[in-house]
Parts: structure tokens; C-alpha cells; sequence
């Protein structure tokens, strides 16, 4: 495209490109900023990408655009989201995060996202957990989707226009984006210095095995929810493309670091969430007295009704950060079987608010309550209980200070991986959230790391002093084969297992032991049954022989990732030995065992990453070795790493929900300071 | 419905020749079983009624509710989303036998997978999206009344599932016609305030051969939409709309 320095074509005129793994927010994110930076983009994804994960989120987006006067600013919004993930997240990309936020809503409406409005014609804005301010954007209740359209959108109209060459003239049959969906990442083709050159993916209808040379490749793959069986997660979510990296050699960070959503409706084959947004808008969780109470729920007095979060939160009540409430929740059930009828349930009740309101706000979460419980929530509260939800950890990626600690953009370090050439971004990157998520800031997230990353890869394949396109073809064509061998390898297994059934029994066990609670002796139990079924693993039969449209043998390799991304998971959360965020070990509260608001946070020996690196395998156990630094390059900069945490831009502090306005315990007129002036939230690249 | 009960489904299959034919698997009924619980179950245990095992069906799935548009099918005789389909509700009036099939407006690719890219085709087409300068801070954009927001917000839900499309008579082997939902994004964008400058485009793209005259107002494709998108309103002011530019756009020539 022409305004670009970027020469897109190699000397023997070739089309050179970068290869963007995954189609939701944050990957398309990426691959316009690339488009815009004249960078072309080749993009694969396992669905369409306008069906990728991200149309599941419904609650909104945060951005602080202190639109109804409450005082809100980005420097609020930056503190209660590092407090909120309880100081593990790295703290210059939170502020450039949050010091971004107000323009990307804005973006995102200029895009023609029907976000709701204010009778003004303003965004209008609500309340999300964690925070006492109305900063969450939203569009009806299928936010998510709506985000999803808008980005889907320009990368079509990308899809639609001509890659130019350095003197803008069209080269004929090239798009700036080729899309490659029900294509699924397979291996990352790595050079003998182990930079990345490109990739290997298979075609999911015709099953052909093919190797794409890429100048750079950003993993933009998701969270891995499907590892715990059942989970608010979309099925495809099994964190692949991250097990994949990192068998290459990619760092993984905070792997232990799950998020459980107080809120989801129990099911069969999935646990689909009601959005905080239900407790954004005046929701109430409660549980009757008398547990064994058989009275219709709208029978039940208001007086003989326990609304436990309201009693223990008077200040924050129903809307405490999701790793509170959630434990609170599992005390109250299981701790002392207080739950419905005496069952892991509790009534999150809506039945207050006028009818008209409910549907105006919420419809798109109601409906689903509708739909797959068949009771009407307008009238009866809903039963719910906690549900995996998400991933603060994934793909350990590095980032550039500026002078004022924020990020510093187009430097090629953003979002890199410790792989030369690899990059990160969305829920599958481990920097912004820390050991636990604000809500609404994961939308927010994913697409600030697209607009970091795109301006970053641009900045780092301008200066490759040679291109993936010119390299001998050997180099692909070798990984390409050991693909197929694999895979003919996997195609003709005829053992005993069968692999849906394996997946049945690694969920069941995640869920039950590695989620809310993690005792040591447990986790070690769990450790010894992952090894157990790493070796059924190689047992397992082959359930489908077609050669067209084969399910089943992706699905093996995608539940071998699971296994192995299972054991990061299982060993941080075993060697961390204190409670931070999500991260709760009654047994290391040592304060005191009951309180559910963990205050056994040990800054002195774990105020740090989790850095997990492949460690090869034993028999048929794989290995993970746990390190406390490393080094690795972008381009010609050679880089040394640490687990440290950034902590640079704000203070520790105990995180105590009970009290006060939990982000200004320390500094109570923060709160009426003016905004700090808003940085732009995006450009092209500096370097 | 009680614990105990079998349903029966029946499935129909892609033979390797090319054919179809159709398997039958018993399953137990569980609470708020649907479809694609089923066929996980099918999965699981992919035996039929009469011992037989076969390979286990495939289909596409993601986010199981009711918001990505994998999963259309045609079920008893109806296409639907298999992940919302609730077996007590199917069979509310007796019977234990699910049907399930392909839908038959696309290529096949196997069992009840279909290639549904003209549907994406199409989107290219009508220019489903707002001309963008670029990503760049701008500022805010345009003011929207609410009312705007709330007619848009329903067209905007549009999963591009194709049920629509797998029921309108008008579309068919013989006929280009691009389906009501491609009709509907052409309203959706000439209403935003942005999108609005490049109406003409949309409409001129979705005028002629294929294009919104072909609708013959049967109104099939609002009663199968999950999305309860106003499909008709759309089809009508689209159509107006373009009736006008024909007018208009032929007296300023
Ligand atoms: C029910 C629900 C509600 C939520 N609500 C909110 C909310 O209100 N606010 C908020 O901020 N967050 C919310 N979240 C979280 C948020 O939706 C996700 O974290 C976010 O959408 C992730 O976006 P992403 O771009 O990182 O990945 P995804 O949208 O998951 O996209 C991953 C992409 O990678 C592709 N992919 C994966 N593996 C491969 C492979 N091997 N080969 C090729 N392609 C591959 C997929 O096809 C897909 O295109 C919610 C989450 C859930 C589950
Ligand atoms: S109204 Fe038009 S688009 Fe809808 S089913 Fe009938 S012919 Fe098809
Ligand atoms: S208009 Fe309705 S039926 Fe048609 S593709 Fe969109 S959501 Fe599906
Ligand atoms: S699986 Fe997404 S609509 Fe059914």
C-alpha cells in the first residue's frame, strides 16, 4: 500500500507475509494494524473467523470515559486492574492499556458497533466488578459478537484489496489478506538459529498438510478452557497453538492462573455463563436460610432470604472481583452446604427490576437463560454456580518501557515471545491480568495487544536482514513432511483408548481438583494421573478412518496438547505456595484458614512470574522445568528475561474488597485528581 | 420427559461414493439434553441401534450458545441451531425419534458439515462494512439516538448461519439469488450515520440479477431465523431503497 516504507515484495518479487494464527479479537486486531502498516497477512483459524470464540463474551468493554461524572480516569482504571489481578500483572502495559481504552471504544464505535446509548446520543456506560465506576461500553448482551463483526468486517474489506509493490502499482491475484479457515496450526517452522520462518497447518475438510513461509507469526489462539472439560469456554478452545509453541521452545507464564466465573448455568456438555453484567445492573445472589426451603423462590421472604455477598461486601456487594465471589460462593455450597436444597446452587436473582429494563439490557443473557434451562428469568431467579472462565496465563511475551514506564509503541519487543520471530496476543498472552481478570477488560485487552503487536511485527520484519520468502525451500518442505509422518503415524494407531473418552476423565479431574481449592496432596495425586494418562495416550485407537473432513485425529493431537498444557497448569499451581488472585490454598492462608478473602499472599518469595519451559519427555510423561530467568533476541537485540514483575507504576497493597474503595486505600483523593491527558492510543511504528 | 427414556436418532451420512445413507443410534435421554449433546454422546460410543460401529458423525460446533452459527442443521424437517435444540421441546407432542440432516442449500463437505463461503461471499459483495479511514485515534464517533442504536442492534445480530438461506424456495441450483440475510446487512450499514455515505455502493451491489428483486416475499426465512431478525422489514426497505435509486439515479444521469 502506498505511505508505507514496507517493500512487501522480495527481490525476486515474491509477496512477502506474516502469518496471524486465530480470528478473534485479538488477532484480527493485529491483522488490520498490519494491513494499515502495508504489511500482508496470510490468517488461519479452525472456524470462520467470524465464529471464534470472542462471540461468547456479552458483558462489555472497559474504558474510562467518565461519562456520568463519577471522577473516573485511565490512572483508576490502570490501579484497580493491577490490583485486581493481585500485582502479578506487568504494570507498563496495564497503564498503556488502560491510557488507550477510551480510544479504542471509540474506534470500535466509529466501526458501527451499536453500542447502547444515553438519550443524549453519548456511549452509555455500566458497572462491572471490581470497580465502583460505570466504565463498561456494551452493545445489548452479545458485546463480544458485536466487537467480533466490526473487526471481521475491515479485515473483509482487507481481504478484498490489492497487496501493492513499492511503487503502488497492484500485483495481480494477491490480497492484502488470504484467509485460511478450518485450517489448524500444526508446527512452527523454526530455522537453525530457532527463528521462526513460518508454519505448518492442515486443511480440516481436505486434510492436506501444507508449510507457509511467514516473515513473523502471531499466535492469536485463545484460552484453553476445553483442558477442564466443561467450562464457559467455546468447544475449540483447547489451548493448542500455545501446547504447540511451547513444545518449540516458548516460554509459558502463569500457567496456574485460572479464573473461575461466580456465575454460570450448570449443563451437560457446556456451563454457559450469565455475564456480570446481571449483577452490573442491580443482580442479587442470595440463598435461603433454611436450605431445604421448598417454597418457590419468589414465595421465600425477603427476611428469610441470605444475601451473603451483600452482608460480608456492604460496599462493593454483589459485584466483589470474580476470585471473591466465586469462593464465596464454593464456601456457601460446599463448605456448608447451604446451596439450593441443599446442591452446588445459588439463586442469582433479577426478578426486582422492571421487566422493560431487563430486556433493553440484558436480553442476549436472559435468552440464553431461557433457551437452554427452559424457565423464564424475568420472573424466576436463575440457579448458577461457578464455572472455568478464563486464562490469565499463556505465552510469556516481553515489552518496551517509554520515559513515562508505559508502553512504548512500535518497539518490536511488544508482545514477542521468547522464540525470534513468534508473537502473542489476546487470552492466549499471560501480561495483563495478572492472577486474576477484571471483568470486561479481557475484550479491551485483546484488542490493545493487536494494535500493540501489529505496529510491533511491522517494526521487527522491516528490519530482517533476510526474508522467509527467500530462504532455500528444504527448510519447509522438510518440516512439512515430518508432519505428514506424524500424522499418518496418528492415523493408523488401532490401541484401546478412545480419545473422547480420555478427554471425558482429564476434564472431570481438572475440574474438580485444580480449580477454586488446590490442596498440595491432591495436586500431587493429579500429577501422577496426568502421567498415567500421557501414557494411555500413546494407546489410543484411531474412531474414524475417512480421509475427508476427519475430526477425530485433530482432536487426538489437540488432546495431546491438552495433557501437556494440564501439567503446566497442575505444577505452577502445586509450586506456587501461597494464595494470590485465583490462586487459593486454604492451607497457606496461615492467617487464618476460614476467610475466604485470602490473606496469604507471599510478596517475599512469590511476588513473581510462573516461567514454564518445555522439558522433554520422560517415557510418555512430558517434563516441564520451572525457570527463574533466560535469554532470547528480537532481530539483532539479544535480551535478558526475569520472572521479576514490573512493579514500577504502583505500590503493593493488601487487596481487601471488605472496606473503603479497595483502589484508594491508599490514597483516598486520587479518585478526584483531573485525567492524566490521554496518549494516542495507536500509530505507526517509531523504529 | 423421564429418566430411562431412549431417543432415537437418526442421521443422515455421507457413504464414500458420494451417496447418503442414514444411521440410527439409541441414546438415554438426560435433563436438558439437546442435539449436539447427543452427537458429543455419538462420540463417545459411536455404535447404532443394531450393534454396528461406525465412525462417529461429524459436525461444526463452537460456542454451543446460540451465537456463532456453526451448527445449522435441519432437524425434523426444520433447519434449526442443533446446540439450542432442547429434545424435551422438539418432542413436546410425543414421539422419540430426532431426525438430523445436512442442509441442502450448500455443497456438501461430509455428514452434516455444508461450505457455507458464498454466505461470506456475499458480505464482500454488499460491502458489509463502514469505509474506515483508518484505525488511528479520531475521536469519538458520530452521535446515534437510541432509537437508531435499537433498530440497528437486532440486524446486527446476524451470525451468518444460513438458515435463511436453506429456507427460501428462491434460492436454488438454477437461481443467484444472495439470500435475505446479505439484504439485511445492506440495511443495517445504510442506516449508520458513516456507513450511510456509501449506500449507493450497497444498494447498486445488491440490485440487478441476484439481487433483492429476486426475493418472491414468501417469508419463509423470518420464521426460521434464531435470531428473530426482522428479515421481511429489511427485504422491504432495502427494496424501496433501491426502487428509488433506480428512479432518481437514472433522472440525474
Ligand atoms: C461466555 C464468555 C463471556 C465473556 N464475556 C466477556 C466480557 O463481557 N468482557 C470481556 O472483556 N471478556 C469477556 N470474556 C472473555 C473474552 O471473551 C475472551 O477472553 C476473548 O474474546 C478472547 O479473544 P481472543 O482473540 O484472544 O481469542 P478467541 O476469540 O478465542 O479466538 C481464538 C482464535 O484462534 C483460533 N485458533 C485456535 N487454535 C487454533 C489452531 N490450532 N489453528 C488455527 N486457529 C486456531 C480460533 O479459530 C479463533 O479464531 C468472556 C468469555 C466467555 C467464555
Ligand atoms: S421472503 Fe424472500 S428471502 Fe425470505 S424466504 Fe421468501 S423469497 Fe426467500
Ligand atoms: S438472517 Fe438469521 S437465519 Fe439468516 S444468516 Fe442471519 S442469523 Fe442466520
Ligand atoms: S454451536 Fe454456536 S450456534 Fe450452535
Amino acid at each position: 500500500m502506498a505511505g508505507s516504507k514496507y517493500v512487501c515484495t522480495t527481490s525476486s518479487g515474491k509477496v512477502r507475509r506474516v502469518a496471524v494464527v486465530g480470528g478473534g479479537l485479538a488477532g484480527l486486531m493485529t491483522v488490520i494494524k498490519l494491513c494499515e502498516a502495508g504489511v500482508p497477512v496470510d490468517l488461519f483459524s479452525l472456524v470462520p473467523v467470524k465464529r471464534s470464540h470472542s462471540v461468547c463474551a456479552q458483558g462489555g468493554i472497559n474504558a474510562s470515559v467518565n461519562t456520568k461524572g463519577e471522577g473516573d480516569s485511565p490512572r483508576v482504571h490502570f490501579e484497580e486492574t493491577v490490583l485486581g489481578g493481585d500485582f502479578l500483572a506487568q504494570q507498563p502495559p496495564c497503564l498503556g492499556m488502560a491510557d488507550a481504552a477510551p480510544g479504542i471504544v471509540h474506534l470500535l464505535d466509529r466501526m458501527g458497533v451499536p453500542f447502547n446509548r444515553t438519550p443524549e446520543g453519548l456511549l452509555d456506560f455500566r458497572r462491572f466488578g471490581g470497580t465502583l465506576y460505570h466504565r463498561t461500553a456494551f452493545a445489548g448482551a452479545t458485546t463480544g459478537q458485536q466487537l467480533l463483526y466490526a473487526l471481521d468486517e475491515q479485515v473483509r474489506r482487507f481481504e478484498t484489496m490489492q497487496v501493492e509493490d513499492d511503487r503502488g502499482v497492484a500485483i495481480p491475484g494477491e490480497k492484502m489478506v488470504r484467509k485460511f479457515e478450518f485450517w489448524d496450526f500444526v508446527q512452527l517452522v523454526l530455522d537453525d538459529e530457532g527463528t521462526c520462518r513460518g508454519l505448518v497447518a492442515q486443511d480440516l475438510k481436505s486434510m492436506e498438510l501444507r508449510a507457509f513461509p511467514a516473515d513473523a507469526v502471531c499466535l492469536a489462539t485463545g484460552g484453553p478452557g476445553i483442558i477442564f472439560g466443561r467450562s464457559t469456554n467455546s468447544t475449540i478452545n483447547t489451548g493448542i497453538a500455545n501446547a504447540i509453541a511451547y513444545k518449540q521452545g516458548a516460554v509459558y507464564g502463569n500457567g496456574e492462573m485460572i479464573q473461575i466465573h461466580p456465575t454460570a448455568i450448570p449443563g451437560a456438555d457446556k456451563l454457559r455463563l450469565i455475564s456480570e453484567s446481571a449483577r452490573g445492573e442491580g443482580g442479587r445472589v442470595w440463598v435461603p436460610k433454611d436450605p431445604m426451603d421448598k417454597r418457590d423462590p419468589m414465595q421465600i421472604p425477603e427476611k428469610e432470604r441470605r444475601y451473603f455477598l451483600e452482608d460480608k461486601y456492604p460496599l462493593y456487594k454483589n459485584l466483589v472481583p470474580r476470585d471473591v465471589a466465586s469462593r464465596e460462593l464454593f464456601k456457601v455450597c460446599y463448605g456448608e452446604k447451604a446451596g439450593i436444597m441443599g446442591r452446588n446452587e445459588v439463586y442469582l436473582d433479577l426478578t426486582h427490576i422492571p421487566e422493560a429494563m431487563l430486556r433493553k439490557k440484558l436480553a442476549g443473557i436472559l435468552e440464553i437463560y431461557e433457551k437452554f434451562v427452559g424457565v423464564d428469568p424475568y420472573h424466576n431467579p436463575m440457579k448458577v454456580f461457578p464455572a472455568v472462565h478464563y486464562s490469565m496465563g499463556g505465552m510469556w511475551v516481553d515489552f518496551e518501557r517509554d520515559e513515562r514506564g508505559s508502553l512504548k509503541l512500535g518497539s518490536p519487543r511488544n508482545q514477542a515471545t521468547s522464540v525470534t520471530g513468534l508473537y502473542n496476543v489476546g487470552e492466549s498472552d499471560y501480561q495483563y491480568h495478572g492472577a486474576n481478570r477484571l471483568g470486561a477488560n479481557s475484550l479491551l485487552s485483546t484488542i490493545y495487544a493487536g494494535m500493540v503487536a501489529g505496529p510491533a511485527i511491522a517494526t521487527y520484519v522491516d528490519n530482517l536482514d533476510r526474508s522467509a520468502f527467500d530462504l532455500p525451500a528444504e527448510l519447509f518442505s522438510k518440516v512439512e513432511k515430518s508432519e505428514q509422518k506424524k500424522f499418518d503415524d496418528l492415523a493408523s494407531r488401532d490401541g484401546t483408548e478412545n480419545p473422547y473418552g480420555l478427554h471425558k476423565e482429564l476434564g472431570e479431574m481438572m475440574l474438580r481438583d485444580v480449580t477454586i481449592e488446590r490442596h498440595n496432596p491432591v495436586l500431587e495425586k493429579v500429577i501422577e494421573k496426568l502421567g498415567e494418562l500421557e501414557e494411555r495416550y500413546t494407546k489410543v485407537a484411531v474412531v474414524d478412518k475417512s480421509t475427508k473432513a476427519n475430526q477425530a485425529i485433530p482432536f487426538m493431537r489437540h488432546l495431546e496438547g491438552m495433557l501437556i498444557l494440564a501439567r503446566v497448569i497442575t505444577e505452577g499451581a502445586l509450586a506456587r505456595n501461597e494464595c494470590r488472585g485465583a490462586h487459593y490454598k486454604p492451607d497457606y492462608d496461615d492467617k487464618n484458614k476460614d476467610a475466604t478473602h485470602p490473606i496469604g499472599r507471599d510478596d517475599e518469595n512469590w511476588l513473581r512470574s510462573t516461567l514454564a519451559k518445555w522439558g522433554g519427555r520422560d517415557g510418555a510423561r512430558s517434563k516441564v522445568s520451572f525457570i527463574r530467568e533466560f535469554d532470547y533476541a528480537v532481530g539483532s537485540q539479544k535480551l535478558h528475561a526475569t520472572d521479576a514483575i514490573d512493579i514500577s507504576l504502583m505500590t503493593l497493597r493488601k487487596r481487601d474488597y471488605t472496606k473503603k474503595k479497595a483502589a484508594f486505600a491508599a490514597d483516598p483523593t486520587a479518585a478526584q485528581k483531573p485525567a492524566e491527558a490521554p496518549k494516542p492510543a495507536d500509530d505507526a511504528p517509531k523504529a | 420427559m423421564a429418566e430411562g427414556r431412549i431417543i432415537t436418532f437418526k442421521i443422515k451420512r455421507s457413504s464414500a461414493g458420494g451417496e447418503s445413507h442414514w444411521d440410527e443410534f439409541d441414546i438415554p435421554w438426560e435433563p436438558q439434553m439437546n442435539v449436539i449433546s447427543a452427537l458429543m454422546h455419538i462420540q463417545r460410543t459411536p455404535k447404532t441401534r443394531d450393534g454396528k460401529t461406525v465412525a462417529p458423525v461429524v459436525w461444526e460446533q463452537a460456542c454451543l450458545e446460540e451465537v456463532c452459527g456453526s451448527c445449522s442443521m435441519v432437524i425434523n424437517g426444520r433447519v434449526r441451531q442443533a446446540c439450542s435444540t432442547l429434545i424435551d421441546a422438539l418432542l413436546k407432542d410425543g414421539g422419540s425419534t430426532v431426525t438430523v440432516e445436512p442442509m441442502t442449500k450448500f455443497p456438501l463437505v461430509r455428514d452434516l458439515i455444508v461450505d457455507r463461503s458464498r454466505m461470506f461471499e456475499a458480505l464482500k459483495k454488499v460491502k458489509a462494512w463502514i469505509f474506515l479511514d483508518g484505525t488511528h485515534n479520531l475521536g469519538p464517533g458520530p452521535r446515534q439516538a437510541p432509537e437508531n442504536q435499537e433498530e440497528a442492534y437486532p440486524l446486527s445480530r446476524c451470525m451468518t448461519c444460513g438458515c435463511c438461506v436453506e429456507a427460501c424456495p428462491n434460492v436454488n441450483d438454477s437461481s443467484p439469488f444472495i439470500g435475505a440475510f446479505a439484504i439485511s446487512q445492506v440495511r443495517l450499514f445504510n442506516l449508520h450515520p458513516s456507513g450511510k455515505m456509501n449506500a449507493n455502493e450497497r444498494l447498486d451491489a445488491i440490485s440487478g440479477v441476484g439481487g433483492v428483486a429476486d426475493c418472491g416475499k414468501a417469508q419463509n426465512c423470518v420464521e426460521v431465523c434464531p435470531k428473530e431478525i426482522p428479515l421481511v422489514d429489511s427485504i422491504a426497505v432495502v427494496g424501496r431503497d433501491t426502487l428509488k435509486r433506480a428512479l432518481f439515479g437514472w433522472l440525474l444521469k
